[in-house]
């Protein structure tokens, strides 16, 4: 058997990954393989494989043809365009998942079937996000609370608001 | 510090002293993290990215108050010689990728090799924790702390609903990938291979072949992970891969019970001839030996080579490297004088147990 990528010397390495089921092969010289990295195994790009996800013509923005064309989304805060993102299999910073997150989000089910994050977060900022969530939780029982004349339940409810107004602004001390 | 990485063949993972050493070589965990307001590496521009290294710096202080078993000391690889930066390639504490395009990059790395956090890699951030055997409870726990103390310094980019946001949407989340390396001859051998790693695709764990020529030919040395890192907590990933890890063992295990009752004369020639080869040869190349250690560390668990052990072979793995071999020659060389040099060497370390 001949190398695949190079077709001149014939192919030392053998490798066989299996992705949810499906079973890619792919042969190689010792040269091309070393190329790919130390372990001598070829780097099978995320790219590729980002692509498949993406399925044939599932970007909308990609090429001409269409005499009018829609306006690519773009990141704002680093210029990121969605077709640079379906090239390279990256997104330029972490505003990218808000500025092009309508794009996304049927991606990211496709790989990972889910949506939410379930684990960890950051003690520092994650506490915050908890703040926030918990605050406004608290704003909306609280209107609840008064028009439903639970004004005990209110009350506790205010002053918890203000704990975590205060706390917030404190940055989350 | 730096010498020590480099020269010596022995790391955490070649221990070999954790859970099961005799199947699983090591269990990693890493968590890929990236900075609020900070372009990803791949957009970054070299003096931000100096930047993000020093503010890594200052996290790795807070980890040095852990009281971990070593220090944690950060490397910037431009400053290293390319033949340095293969060797820890070799011993899985930065990537290929890493290794190669160095401005702006950096590791640190802990003394005992346990821990080590690429900067600027695919992620601001690249948190890896290593141990020998299967032990990824106590690896999820160290690199959580290490996690901790870094955060103590550093703001992370974060999403309440999508977790840690990282350059890839397949990281997102968690950002973990749990890994396991299992050395699998039985499992190959008995030709279950194929059909334990459809089943394990199914359960949403990834196994790549590592080794050499024709993954199920030779080498035997697989990787598992899992897939995903979004929806899972970090501890239902861990647990998962651990409870299917046990049962990877067991299978193998009763694969090598079986192998050798039905095929006892067979299985002692191939391993004894194995063994004779890298005892004898004069020349040979990495893809051979790999084979051949695979046969010979069979033979150990089989108690056929009562002198030898599972340490001397992981720690030849890692010798017998290209780079590893031209870092002890103290200069480049060829295929074929890498070829002299690694027989030379595994002669020598066999011959002195």
């Amino acid at each position: 058997m001949q190398c695949q990528r190079c077709g001149s010397r014939p192919a030392a390495y053998h490798q066989t990954v299996i992705v949810n089921g499906q079973k890619q092969e792919s042969h190689l010289c010792e040269n091309c393989a070393t190329q790919g990295g130390a372990t001598g195994l070829p780097n099978l790009s995320i790219q590729q494989l980002l692509a498949s996800f993406l399925g044939q013509g599932a970007n909308p923005f990609a090429g001409g043809g269409t005499p009018v064309r829609q306006a690519e989304p773009t990141c704002s805060h680093c210029g990121m365009t969605y077709s640079q993102f379906a090239e390279t299999g990256r997104l330029g910073c972490a505003r990218c998942y808000d500025e092009l997150g309508p794009h996304l989000a049927p991606l990211i089910k496709r790989i990972h079937g889910a949506e939410t994050h379930q684990g960890k977060a950051p003690k520092r900022t994650g506490g915050l996000v908890r703040m926030q969530r918990e605050l406004s939780g608290a704003r909306v029982a609280l209107q609840q609370a008064i028009s439903a004349e639970k004004f005990e339940e209110a009350a506790r409810l205010r002053d918890r608001i203000k704990e975590l107004e205060t706390q917030l602004q404190a940055g989350g001390k | 510090m730096w010498n020590q990485l480099v020269t010596k063949p022995a790391s955490r993972w070649t221990e070999a002293t954790g859970p099961y050493p005799e199947v699983v070589l090591s269990s990693r965990i890493r968590l890929a993290r990236n900075l609020d307001q900070v372009p990803f590496p791949h957009r970054l521009p070299d003096s931000q990215a100096e930047n993000v290294i020093k503010q890594v710096e200052t996290g790795v202080k807070e980890i040095n108050l852990m009281g971990l078993p070593s220090k944690v000391e950060l490397y910037r690889l431009a400053d290293r010689p390319s033949l340095d930066r293969q060797v820890l390639v070799d011993k899985h504490l930065i990537s290929p990728q890493q290794a190669g395009e160095v401005q702006g990059k950096a590791v640190a790395i802990s003394g005992d090799e346990a821990v080590s956090i690429m900067v600027n890699e695919e992620d601001h951030l690249r948190i890896q924790c290593l141990a020998p055997g299967l032990q990824l409870e106590e690896t999820w726990q160290t690199v959580n702390l290490v996690d901790d103390a870094l955060e103590q310094k550093l703001s992370y980019a974060f999403h309440p609903q999508r977790g840690y946001l990282t350059a890839c949407p397949t990281n997102l989340g968690t950002g973990m990938r749990a890994s396991l390396m299992a050395h699998l001859p039985g499992l190959v051998l008995t030709q279950q291979a194929g059909h334990l790693f459809r089943h394990l695709a199914q359960l949403g764990l990834v196994v790549r072949g590592l080794y050499g020529e024709g993954t199920e030919a030779s080498g035997q040395i697989f990787q598992i992970s899992n897939q995903n890192s979004l929806g899972k907590s970090e501890e239902e990933i861990v647990q998962a891969l651990q409870v299917v890890g046990a049962k990877v063992v067991e299978l193998e295990k009763e694969s090598r019970a079986h192998l050798y009752r039905e095929n006892k004369l067979h299985v002692e020639d191939q391993v004894c001839r194995s063994y004779g080869v890298l005892a004898n040869a004069r020349i040979i190349t990495s893809n051979e030996a790999m084979r051949f250690l695979s046969d010979v560390r069979l033979g150990v668990d089989l108690g056929l080579f009562p002198e030898l052990n599972v340490r001397l072979l992981n720690e030849l793995m890692i010798q017998m490297q290209p780079a590893f071999l031209q870092k002890q020659a103290g200069e480049e060389l060829d295929a074929v004088a890498r070829d002299v040099r690694r027989a030379q060497l595994i002669r020598e370390r066999l011959a002195a147990h």
